[in-house]
């Protein structure tokens, strides 16, 4: 399965290597979640697929507007202003740094892999500033 | 680490790693796909807040029609339970004797799931 060379000594493609398996747990965590409380909160028959994803994914405000929960307010609060933070974190990340895995795997080591890391690390930090922008403005309803 | 390879593309499709090997094409493919997905929609909703472009709502067109919703949600189904499967043998060695039989409990999990949400999504397309 593995073509990296996974060292076995604190690296940085070691660090990413756990990052990747923890956040793949912490998203499993956090769609659960986001599910069952929806469920909970009485989002059942308008689910379409498309909603079922943003309440799993990132229930904000403007985002899950299409199910029968009448009072979305009441799930503007610190609890789901976490989630949200919590869950764009580290969905952003580990798919930044899985572009990374894959654009690596066909790429000569040199100058070229640094080039690369810094133009994903501001994709990375654009989609966060996009996000948490959304996040703070929905959050204010 | 760059790949090394002796053999074309082509070749390298003959490749005769079974299961597992077209769970890692999977993989990949539909991780990039996820991240295509999710970044075109962060890109549009910026462009729609900070310059009142249509953009949002030309991309959600796509993006809610059913054919689109099928293949988002094959992707990140595909993807989590693969992924889980990934984890669990990394961290348990031991498992990876089962590797091939892991890969097809992954399909009996999948396929129902998936089969299940596609008709409904079919059926309500069309005229459900
Ligand atoms: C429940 C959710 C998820 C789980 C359990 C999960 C699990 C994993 C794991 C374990 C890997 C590492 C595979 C390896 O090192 O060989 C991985 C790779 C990857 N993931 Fe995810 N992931 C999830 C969601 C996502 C999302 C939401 C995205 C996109 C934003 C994404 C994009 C990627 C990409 C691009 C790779 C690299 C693929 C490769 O190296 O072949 N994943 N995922």
């Amino acid at each position: 399965m593995q073509a990296r060379r996974i060292p076995k000594i604190l690296s940085f493609e070691s660090i990413m290597w756990l990052f990747m398996r923890i956040s793949g747990l912490a998203m499993y965590v956090f769609a659960l979640t986001g599910l069952t409380i929806a469920l909970i909160m009485g989002a059942r028959t308008q689910m379409d697929m498309g909603t079922l994803l943003r309440w799993t994914f990132f229930p904000i405000g403007t985002h899950v507007t299409s199910s029968d929960i009448l009072v979305l307010e009441q799930w503007i609060n610190p609890f789901w202003t976490i989630m949200q933070y919590l869950t764009i974190v580290f969905a952003t990340m580990h798919g930044t740094n899985g572009l990374r895995m894959v654009l690596e795997d066909y790429m000569d080591a040199g100058w070229g892999v640094h080039v690369l890391r810094g133009l994903l690390l501001i994709i990375w930090l654009f989609m966060l500033l996009v996000a948490f922008n959304l996040i703070q403005t929905t959050g204010a309803v | 680490m760059p790949l090394k390879r002796n053999v074309s593309y082509w070749e390298g499709l003959k490749y005769k790693g079974g299961g597992p090997m077209w769970a890692w094409i999977l993989h990949r493919l539909s991780g990039l796909g996820i991240l295509l997905f999710v970044g075109l929609h962060v890109l549009a909703s910026f462009l729609t807040a900070q310059f009142g472009s249509d953009a949002g709502i030309t991309i959600n067109i796509i993006y809610e029609s059913w054919a689109f919703q099928i293949i988002v949600y094959f992707s990140i189904l595909f993807h989590a339970v693969n992924g889980l499967r990934v984890i669990l043998l990394d961290f348990w060695p031991a498992l990876l004797e089962y590797e091939r039989e892991a890969v097809w409990a992954e399909w009996f999990v999948i396929v129902p799931v998936f089969g299940l949400a596609t008709y409904i999504i079919i059926t309500k397309a069309f005229g459900g």
